[in-house]
């Protein structure tokens, strides 16, 4: 595919802005020792740790939220593994750990929880693409606060080693569920976590406050350094994704912090918060805690139907369908989502007539949802579809997602969720919802963007490759937990051979065939990592703008130098979608290309 | 070119043109209003946690057997010292856009910054006053809550002390750079009107 250099459209007054803005960039920024690359009087060599671990610039620090995120994912992966294997083989010597203890157990189903949310789907969605993308897409050359930025990411390398620790200290990493109900995790009798619990407390804590700081950055980006001519309708939707998604992230976030210094002081101080013996209330973690966990999922969630977006337009060579009716239904999709938490506590003694209520609101915000799938289908309806490796991936999304709302429904109307709480059912729900989100549109994103962050092509082949080893292990380990659900099967089991009753036939099979997806899936992980560490150092060199995309990114050179436009900060004079336009030759139109007048 | 965002259409080569968009809030309002917003959820958990857990206990049986009332009738001053001290910090800002460094802005500063540390001085002596009287962190659900969301908003209350000290320094260098100052204004606002409610919600 051809270079666009010669499409690029700069007035002079770009050329004029950037020269005098280099020179006020310290001013400006106040970062004086952060000299950006590509302009000459200003360049200086960096040395390698302060280039990559004490920079401010917003791509290196969405680099580190990505490799980090991907290091976690192993350490996620690892504890699914060890103990699926418990769950299909009880009391087998599992390779790579030994025997499962039911200690062991509870800490690794807590770990693999907590990681692949906070460690790895929130870092890798919000923060790795926020900080990579945003600054690229509306034109401008980093972060409003750069150093707000890099402190980010070290509070956030801080909560990993916090974390981190807790596999170290007596009784092992936290057993109370990723959801860490008191009185289980209060009481360290009952977790068996006495030095775990608030440490994992803590470490949550320190990520919050880190994507708090991520999450000011991007809105404050957004709204005051888009590039001239970049109108609201004229920001991508991922941009917008991400936006929505990190102020629902800081709105909701406050009730959840409040209960956790809560229950580490009933853990540490001797307070009584949530202990019903002393005058406390054990539901009130479940209304925090869920008051930020419904809407969690939508800041997951929204961003990977950002990415999605921008891949389908691109590759179906056509402009996203209604792209302010996306717009506004992720806003609504927002409000919504704080209206519906209760839907988590319908066997937990909630009075039925709120439930009702919450029910409703439930079934509601499968609507919004849904939508944005339509619009997904309209917009490939009748384009020119290329079937690249991040188009599997998109596509891939809008089928998994939607079996993953589907099942929603069941569960979202409390009289089938009475049947169905704390079965597989939920557990192959929710992750036909997250699995999506976490992996497949993160897949998709990385496939399509690295030609960008690293200026290297990645092979098709082992993708696609790697796309079909996922994929089809992947629906081979829900699909027989859903079987399992509907058949009764209960989620904290550590050794289903003592209870007969989900012993029947058919049933331990379906474990054991779960199990194995899982080990292929997993294993099919090593072909991408081969795939991105090869291409990374090996692959074939990438243009500026390998997919013949529109938005601002592709019109920089691949990598993008510090400081994104040496040829000086773009102007826009289009949305993001203009592909095969009827009065162009080409079938795209780059934002910052100028009309012929 | 549109003319939805008036960025100077003939721009002078001597202005800094990084930035040409207009920002309609500067961002380190824009920033500070975000977390402020998050704040406000945070303390929003706690009130309704404290709400939740008095409801529980049922009418009549509150404050819990054994434990001091607030003293809601001296709090009143303490408050009426917080919301002067805004006031005054509202002064200063209109004073500060007229002239950085007149008598006035200086004069208002430091009367603000004096009430808001008078504020944390008598919430001081009101905490050594109650434990005396047995309310502890641990006595009781009423006592862990109280220290809990007071003793929250007072860590808020001295970070923006000491964001307003090292402003209050810069204007009477002469130093003062306006962001900044409409940074930490917006936070101490937060601070300032943060706290009726909870007297509101909590001594009552």
């Amino acid at each position: 595919m051809s270079s666009n250099s010669e499409s690029l459209g700069h007035l002079p007054i770009d050329a004029m802005s950037t020269a005098a803005g280099e020179a006020t960039k310290t001013d400006t920024h106040g970062h004086s020792h952060d000299a950006h690359g590509g302009h000459g009087e200003h360049h200086e060599e960096q040395n390698f740790f302060l280039k990559y671990f004490w920079s401010t610039d917003h791509k290196i620090i969405g680099m580190q939220y990505l490799f980090t995120g991907m290091l976690m994912a192993l350490v996620g992966g690892f504890t699914v593994y060890v103990f699926r294997m418990q769950i299909a083989f009880p009391g087998i010597s599992v390779p790579g750990w030994g025997r499962v203890t039911p200690a062991n157990y509870d800490g690794l189903i807590t770990t693999h929880g907590s990681v692949m949310i906070f460690w790895v789907a929130m870092p890798v969605l919000i923060a790795a693409l926020g900080n990579y993308l945003i600054p690229l897409m509306i034109g401008c050359d980093d972060m409003v606060f750069p150093r707000l930025n890099r402190l980010s990411y070290q509070i956030f390398a801080i909560s990993i080693l916090v974390l981190g620790a807790s596999f170290l200290v007596k009784g092992g990493a936290f057993g109370g569920a990723w959801t860490s109900y008191p009185p289980l995790s209060a009481k360290a009798e009952y977790n068996l976590t006495p030095q775990g619990a608030p440490l994992w407390l803590l470490a949550v804590a320190l990520e919050f406050v880190a994507f708090l700081l991520g999450g000011i950055n991007f809105v404050t980006t957004v709204m005051n350094s888009r590039a001239p001519g970049m109108k609201m309708f004229d920001v991508p939707m991922v941009v917008w994704m991400i936006v929505i998604a990190s102020i629902l992230f800081m709105a909701s976030v406050g009730p959840l912090v409040a209960g956790a210094v809560m229950l580490l002081f009933d853990q540490t101080v001797g307070t009584h918060f949530f202990d019903p013996n002393k005058g406390g209330d054990p539901i009130l973690w479940q209304h925090l805690f869920w008051f930020f966990g419904h809407p969690e999922v939508y800041v997951v969630l929204l961003p990977a139907t950002g990415i999605v977006a921008e891949i389908i337009t691109v590759f179906s060579r056509k402009k996203l369908f209604a792209y302010k009716t996306v717009l506004y239904t992720a806003v609504g999709t927002g409000v919504l989502s704080f209206f519906v938490w209760a839907h988590h506590q319908f066997i937990a003694g909630i009075d039925p007539r709120m439930a009702n209520i919450f029910s409703l609101t439930t079934l509601l915000i499968s609507i919004p949802v849904a939508e944005m799938m339509f619009v997904f289908i309209a917009t490939l309806y009748g384009g020119s579809i290329r079937l690249t490796v991040p188009m599997l991936w998109a596509l891939a999304f809008i089928g998994e997602f939607l079996i993953g709302g589907v099942t929603g429904i069941f569960l979202g109307a409390s009289g089938a969720d009475i049947y169905f709480h704390d079965t597989y059912f939920v557990i192959a729900h929710f992750h036909y919802t997250f699995f999506p989100i976490a992996f497949i549109s993160v897949f998709a994103a990385v496939t399509y963007w690295f030609p960008k962050m690293f200026g290297k092509m990645m092979n098709e082949t082992f993708g696609k490759l790697h796309f079909w080893g996922t994929i089809i292990p992947f629906n081979f380990i829900f699909i027989p937990l859903f079987l399992l659900g509907v058949r009764g099967d209960h989620r904290r089991i550590f050794d289903y051979s003592r209870f007969p009753d989900l012993m029947k036939p058919g049933m331990p099979e379906l474990r054991v065939l779960a199990t194995l997806s899982l080990v292929t899936l997993l294993a099919f992980q090593a072909i991408f990592l081969l795939n991105f560490f090869y291409s990374l150092f090996k692959g074939k060199k990438a243009d500026r703008n390998p997919w013949l995309a529109n938005t601002l990114e592709w019109q920089t050179p691949s990598p993008p130098p510090h400081g994104n436009f040496p040829e000086g900060l773009p102007t826009v004079y289009r949305g993001p979608y203009e592909y095969s336009h009827p009065d162009r030759a080409q079938d795209y139109w780059p934002q910052n290309e100028k009309a012929a007048s | 070119m549109d003319g939805a965002f008036p960025h100077e259409p003939e721009p002078m080569p001597s202005l800094p043109l990084r930035r040409p968009r207009r920002q309609v809030v500067p961002s380190s309002v824009l920033g500070t209003l975000i977390f402020v917003v998050s704040e406000t959820m945070f303390f929003a958990g706690l009130i309704s946690a404290f709400t939740i857990s008095r409801a529980n206990q049922g009418p009549g049986n509150w404050p819990p057997p054994g434990q001091p009332m607030l003293p809601a009738s001296s709090t009143a001053l303490n408050t009426v010292a917080l919301l002067l001290s805004g006031v005054a910090l509202l002064v200063a800002n209109w004073s500060f856009k007229k002239s950085p460094s007149a008598p006035l802005t200086r004069g208002s500063f430091t009367a603000s910054w004096v009430l808001g540390v008078t504020f944390v001085a008598l919430q001081g002596r009101e905490w050594a006053s109650m434990f005396a009287q047995h309310l502890t962190l641990t006595s009781s659900t009423m006592g862990s809550f109280f220290y809990l969301i007071v003793g929250t908003h007072a860590l808020h209350a001295v970070a923006a002390l000491l964001a307003l000290a090292w402003a209050l320094v810069a204007v009477w260098r002469k130093t003062l750079s306006p962001g900044y100052f409409f940074g930490v204004q917006t936070f101490w606002y937060f601070v300032v009107l943060m706290w009726p409610v909870i007297y509101a919600r909590v001594y009552f």
